[in-house]
């Protein structure tokens, strides 16, 4: 479980700042939240605690009725993502709250979740980093795979036997992040390194996940 | 406010404004903030400056001299506090962008004519 809650956004690029010993810092800038909190599961209702946030403003006629029903119950606005934070205790939160990047400090280590950049269905070198085969002198073998395992015995390819198939757009957790920079004025946070996607993409920022 | 706008803000805080105009070929004098023992001093570091990288606060030059008889190149990211001072002394007049060709010149033949048309 995490200690507080996360907040949404979207990365907007990266560039380097100075740190004030005169170092250098690689830094992503993401424009997070606000976020409002549209559900708040309990223990009694849910099964389980938790804090939902919703974050994009978006056309209602983007929403199906479902999905505009679930938000007006928080009286939000529509909304395009929705996430929730399982936390211990719920109490403090409120249906229509909002979520600014202020529940971050400079200095906190955090998780980013995000897509990472689609590469299509990509060979064997793209996507394993396989070898490749000499380009002349008569040979044949540009990009093959090679031996994939034994003959009659096993019969059959082991599972997990690395091939050629759809590399990236996959969920990313990007852990250990320091938050380098925190600009509550214009909804900015500026996290030391790099975070999955292209600039646009979605992303989940929250407070590290720690294993007692 | 756009993506890039955000960016470039964020930089400009960082961006040094009284920063010389350099060209490939110039003599530069750079004074570089070293801290050794809790005490920071400046060093001077001068030598010709053989490539330009990178452009806005990542830019960099790279600077050459012989020292000692042996070439030593240090590479300076031009908005970092680390970077004291520049300072340009000799403007040279070089056909190319890179000059990797002097690393492999010694003595008389590294010498890069002078220009003048260009203000110190």
């Amino acid at each position: 479980m995490l200690v507080s809650i996360g907040i949404l956004g979207t990365k907007l690029g990266m560039t380097q700042i100075f740190d004030d010993e005169g170092r250098s810092v690689p830094v992503t800038v993401v424009q997070a939240g606000p976020c409002t909190v549209t559900q708040i599961k309990t223990e009694q209702t849910d099964g389980y605690s938790s804090v939902q946030i919703g974050y994009g403003a978006v056309a209602e006629k983007a929403l199906t009725k479902p999905e505009l029903g679930h938000l007006r119950k928080a009286e939000a606005s529509p909304l395009r993502h929705l996430r929730e934070y399982r936390l211990p205790d719920v109490s403090t939160y409120e249906l229509g709250q909002a979520v600014t990047v202020d529940v971050f400090e400079p200095g906190q280590l955090v998780d980013v979740v995000g897509r990472s950049i689609g590469r299509g269905f990509a060979g064997y070198q793209k996507r394993h980093n396989f070898r490749r085969g000499p380009m002349s002198h008569g040979s044949k073998n540009h990009r093959l795979p090679g031996s994939t395992g034994a003959g009659t015995t096993p019969g059959r390819i082991y599972p997990g036997k690395r091939m050629a198939g759809q590399m990236g757009d996959t969920r990313v957790t990007i852990r250990k992040l320091k938050v380098v920079q925190v600009d509550a004025e214009r909804n900015l946070l500026l996290v030391k390194g790099s975070v999955p996607g292209k600039p646009g993409a979605f992303l989940d920022i929250r407070p590290t996940k720690v294993w007692n | 406010m756009n993506a890039q706008e955000i960016i470039s803000s964020i930089e400009e805080k960082h961006l040094k404004t009284d920063l010389p105009t350099i060209y490939v070929g110039d003599t530069i004098k750079v004074g570089v903030r070293i801290s050794e023992g809790g005490k920071e001093r400046v060093q001077p570091y001068e030598g010709t400056v053989i490539a330009m990288r990178r452009s806005g606060i990542n830019k960099t030059v790279t600077v050459r001299r012989i020292f000692q008889g042996i070439g030593v190149e240090r590479v300076f990211l031009l908005h970092s506090p680390k970077v004291a001072s520049i300072k340009v002394l000799r403007r040279g007049k070089a056909r190319r962008a890179k000059l990797y060709y002097l690393r492999d010149r010694v003595g008389k033949a590294t010498r890069l004519k002078q220009r003048f048309d260009r203000s110190l």
